[in-house]
């Protein structure tokens, strides 16, 4: 029928478990305090005797909130889970669709093979056991888009379960502190996706697209509260979400909400909500009222889905009829965590640095280029890469791909750095430059701008000494213990040299002729 | 030339006593002629006479596609036909045109099969009687028989003519007719309790069902996937055997047939059943069987052992668990199939467009009728959360040791076991409908359904010589290559 879906869910238990001083948060400032204040949260509640919610007072009592994540993922294949018809981005209404996926009397589903690997090599990468037996079931409920009145999803046994996934997460002063985090998977599972419906309510009608390619990555997230050591509370699902951002700050908002309402004295209800974008909040969903009750059923036109191994693999077996997991498992590529771990004994980088490096697209590529061809530390080159590089793609909103800056040419910038030919403002002003101008080289601006440093050390003695001389005052300050006085010195002298003294040196120069 | 089996009439097409339009035109007259009968909801004139006309010319090059070139079929109306209107005798689908052919459709059009048209049905293929279609009852053909007549002349009631005429049995009533009447060679039918075997029985023709898995059900619109398959009605057992051919074997677009890709295959001509081990099932001598049925199944039992056979009495003891197990997981599956029809893609939709949920409740009211409805909330109810575990995962249970007892009898060297179709002969429309269809359709799957649940292929004789309406005893064989002429 569908676009193929991969459904993974996650507990979340250890992932978001945010011990959270009620009236303190701020969007993600949740992360503050993350893994203290969860221990704060839990020696209260053995010191002291707990209060319900209904008698305690706003901002007395530690809660825990635990967030489950349903992951839909479209599966990159040509065509759907159990139909033939093809799958295609943003083609028009209808037009990718089968008699199956219409649900045309007398039509059957068939497996589409790729799919069935790709949630094996999916299963493998999340370090789940692959269940060489699953099955289909049927999952009932009548709604517009779904035009066979069910689902086939796995809901009795999925094709793979509990896996892992280790991730960053930002924690401290100014989120400068990144610590590992990891989150268990409960299982993944092949399903066909809903049709898409698009409300005209100006005319009152549904209109329903059958093609099924669209959103291919949605989230639905669980999220319930309790204080610790009391029994997980009421859960609600928000339902759609489609960015990382949005999905953060739903969560966060329900949380909220929820604690909001058990502080005064509310029942949380086990309802279904949305995000509304533009509001930031979540709101109940008009259509569903009370538990569905799905009717699961096996689907009795698949047989079990077997999968084998190198060892358990019948004699004679035609390879086209049968998936060999070993066989996935030998053409999965190196795997992020395994990339990582070779980023940080390579170059001796910070595991942040190396989650960071990866979680950009084209990143990695480009750093790795940038050091083949300089002879810079690699924690430079990361620190560059990482903040000054990075941050100047985030302002101007491009991809890796689309920086006018090539590796080559920041290699170049980075060995005249090392050489220390120019200091480090000025490199970071030729780097503005070479975002601004292409086809000039490093070398040709520096030059140009006569940011070349100045290599003659007693001519810069002079000048501090001159320097110190026109400004009696500022020494006066200086030797008074004002921090900022030396700056401001540093700065005079800056001037006069026309930026072309490295700061770090004049600043010693000054110490020195200071103390003497 | 219309009395003739499907072999015989092959033949005369091959050595050209007839041509493949004469032949189809014979057939629409008589289709005509016996349209009292309610066979056929649709007849497919144009169609079969086009089909008629290619198949005439290919046997003039002497290019002939084999036994079913130019040779009169029909089809029960639950099975998809491109183009042609599909309805499972229901409101819900009318005026329903499929885009594309059931697979053993397109099988038999690819052998120059000649479509005759798509005939009656209990309304989706539910009930024992082929009287609860939109459409109307199908009516036996043997009512009209000399012999029927003359008994009934017999009990004088004084009233019309035609009201006592005789049900054809169930649901495949139309296609069973149509072959009984002669309106055609060949039949595909569906059985998923016994709906190919009872009218077959009642009619007084071949009804074989295979194996589940051996024939593809792609396009044949589901009642019980996990039992339901395609089934042949012919006036001969050979006729089948040649129709099985053309439509067993793989079809990767129903992912339950088996992997052998199809071949054709002719019954032995052996007539030595000295090897043959037949089994007598002691459970399925109940005391609702009538005298004729048990004369008949001793007669056909003292048949095969004074030609040599060794015919012995076996216990298939989980039998008297079947009906419920049928029907628990029946329902369920019927609820689940029939989620589909909401009114928006095809078929009937309501006029109410207050909301969706208002839509599908009228849409589904109008559409069905009340053995489909009550099918449904049954089967709903078996499958909600509370009620799984103790319905549908017990019946499952009880599905596998009926399974069993079959294996554990073939496992102990029966090769066939023969058994009543039905409870009785065809009888009076006017009595049928004095029981409720779920009441008549208990009681007359007995004998057949257990088979549908074990997955096992069975056939309904016809009669040899005789012309009486009688339901003969059917047999079922542990291995379909076993299956020996009669």
């Amino acid at each position: 029928m569908a676009a193929p879906m991969l459904r993974g869910r996650c507990l979340g238990r250890c992932w978001a478990l945010a011990c959270i001083d009620s009236g303190s948060r701020h969007g993600r400032g949740a992360a503050t305090g993350f893994t203290s204040s969860g221990k704060r949260g839990q020696s209260f509640v053995a010191q002291q005797p707990l209060l319900t919610a209904q008698k305690s007072r706003k901002g007395e009592h530690k809660w825990a909130a635990v967030v489950g994540l349903e992951i839909h993922a479209q599966i990159a294949s040509n065509s759907k889970l159990f139909s033939g018809s093809q799958v295609h981005f943003a083609a028009p209404p209808n037009s990718l669709v089968s008699f199956f996926d219409a649900s045309l009397p007398g039509t059957l589903p068939v497996l589409n093979r790729r799919c069935v690997e790709a949630a094996v090599m999916t299963g493998l990468a999340l370090n789940c056991h692959i269940n060489k037996k699953s099955l289909f079931d049927r999952k009932h409920y009548f709604y517009a888009d779904l035009p066979a009145g069910y689902q086939i999803t796995q809901q009795r046994l999925p094709i793979a379960v509990n896996g892992s996934l280790a991730y960053s997460v930002c924690v401290g002063k100014k989120w400068r502190q990144v610590i590992t985090k990891t989150v268990r998977i409960k299982q993944i599972q092949l399903e066909q996706d809903s049709g898409k419906s698009l409300h005209d309510e100006l005319r009152s009608q549904t209109l329903i697209d059958l093609n099924r390619a669209e959103g291919q990555l949605r989230v639905d997230a669980n999220i319930s509260v309790h204080h610790p050591g009391e029994p997980l509370g009421v859960r609600t699902e928000v339902k759609n979400l489609n960015s990382a951002r949005f999905l953060a700050r739903a969560i966060d908002y329900e949380i909220q909400r929820q604690i909001n309402e058990l502080e005064n004295g509310c029942e949380i209800l086990n309802e279904t909500r949305s995000f509304d974008y533009k509001l930031g909040c979540t709101v109940p969903m008009r259509d569903k009222e009370g538990k569905q009750d799905y009717r699961f059923m096996p689907e009795p036109n698949l047989p079990p889905l077997l999968l084998y191994d190198t060892a358990s693999l019948p004699a004679g077996a035609d390879p086209q009829q049968v998936i060999n997991i070993d066989r996935i498992r030998e053409q999965l590529p190196e795997l992020p965590s395994e990339t990582r771990e070779k980023l940080i004994q390579q170059y001796g980088i910070l595991p942040e640095h190396s989650f960071a490096l990866l979680n950009e697209v084209g990143l990695l590529e480009f750093f790795q280029n940038v050091i083949k061809e300089t002879r810079a530390e690699p924690k430079k080159v990361t620190s560059w890469v990482l903040n000054i590089f990075l941050g100047f793609l985030k302002q101007r909103n491009l991809a890796v791909n689309e920086s006018p800056v090539t590796p080559s040419v920041l290699a170049e910038l980075l060995n005249l750095l090392d050489r220390k030919v120019i200091s480090s403002a000025a490199a970071k002003q030729v780097f503005e430059e070479l975002w601004r101008s292409k086809g000039k080289t490093p070398s040709q601006i520096v030059s140009e701008r006569k940011l070349e440093l100045m290599q003659d050390e007693e001519a810069l003695e002079r000048v501090c000494h001159a320097v110190m001389e026109g400004h009696p005052q500022v020494v006066m300050d200086m030797k008074r213990g004002n921090p900022r006085a030396i700056n401001k010195l540093i700065g005079l002298v800056r001037k006069v040299t026309h930026n072309r003294a490295d700061p770090t040196v004049i600043k010693e120069i000054l110490e020195k002729q200071l103390s003497s | 030339m219309l009395g003739r089996t499907l072999q015989e009439v092959s033949a005369a097409l091959k050595q050209g006593q007839i041509t493949p339009v004469e032949l189809c035109q014979k057939c629409l007259s008589l289709i005509k002629k016996t349209k009292f009968l309610n066979a056929y909801i649709t007849i497919s004139e144009e169609v079969a006479l086009k089909q008629a006309e290619e198949s005439e010319k290919r046997y003039k090059k002497g290019h002939s596609l084999g036994a079913l070139d130019g040779i009169p079929v029909a089809v029960k109306d639950n099975f998809s036909t491109s183009g042609i209107e599909t309805t499972c005798a229901s409101n819900m689908l009318k005026g329903y045109v499929p885009p594309y052919n059931a697979t053993v459709v397109q099988r038999l059009l690819d052998q120059g099969a000649v479509l005759m048209g798509k005939t009656n049905l209990d309304e989706f293929a539910m009930g024992s009687g082929s009287t609860d279609g939109v459409f109307g009852p199908v009516k036996n053909p043997w009512s009209y028989s000399k012999q029927y007549r003359e008994k009934r002349k017999q009990k004088p009631h004084g009233e019309n003519e035609d009201s006592n005429w005789l049900i054809t049995g169930g649901s495949s009533g139309g296609s069973a007719a149509a072959v009984s009447a002669f309106t055609c060679f060949a039949a595909l039918g569906s059985d998923t309790g016994g709906s190919t075997r009872n009218p077959a029985a009642h009619c007084g023709i071949v009804g074989f069902k295979p194996s589940y898995g051996l024939v593809s059900r792609h396009g044949l619109i589901p009642l019980v996937n996990s039992m339901d398959v395609p089934g042949i009605l012919t006036r001969c057992v050979d006729d089948a055997a040649t129709v099985l051919g053309v439509l067993a074997g793989h079809d990767p677009k129903d992912s339950t047939t088996i992997q052998d890709p199809g071949k054709p295959f002719m019954l032995s001509s052996l007539t030595d059943v000295s090897k043959l081990c037949i089994g007598i099932p002691k459970e399925y001598l109940v005391p609702e069987l009538s005298s004729e049925v048990r004369s008949f199944w001793s007669k056909a039992a003292n048949l095969f052992e004074s030609e040599g056979a060794k015919v012995i009495e076996v216990s298939l003891p989980h039998t008297s668990y079947s009906i419920v197990c049928y029907h628990v997981l029946c329902t369920s599956e019927v609820a689940s199939n029939m989620a589909r029809f909401d009114g928006l893609e095809y078929g009937h939709r309501c006029d109410i467009d207050v909301s969706t949920e208002a839509m599908y409740a009228a849409t589904r009211r109008e559409g069905f009728n009340d053995v489909v409805r009550g099918r449904i909330l049954a089967g709903n109810f078996f499958l909600l959360k509370e009620n799984y575990a103790n319905y549908f995962i017990k019946a499952q249970k009880v599905r596998r040791l009926i399974a069993n007892d079959f294996v554990n009898v073939f496992n102990s060297g029966v090769d066939v076991l023969l058994t009543p179709t039905t409870l009785s002969e065809a009888v009076p429309y006017l009595e049928f409908i004095k029981e409720d269809n779920r009441t008549r359709s208990a009681q007359d799957d007995i004998f057949t359904q257990a088979v549908n649940m074990a997955g096992l292929p069975a056939r309904q004789p016809e009669q040899p010589g005789r012309q009486v309406v009688e339901h003969v005893v059917e047999t079922v064989p542990g291995d379909v290559k076993n299956a020996q002429k009669q």
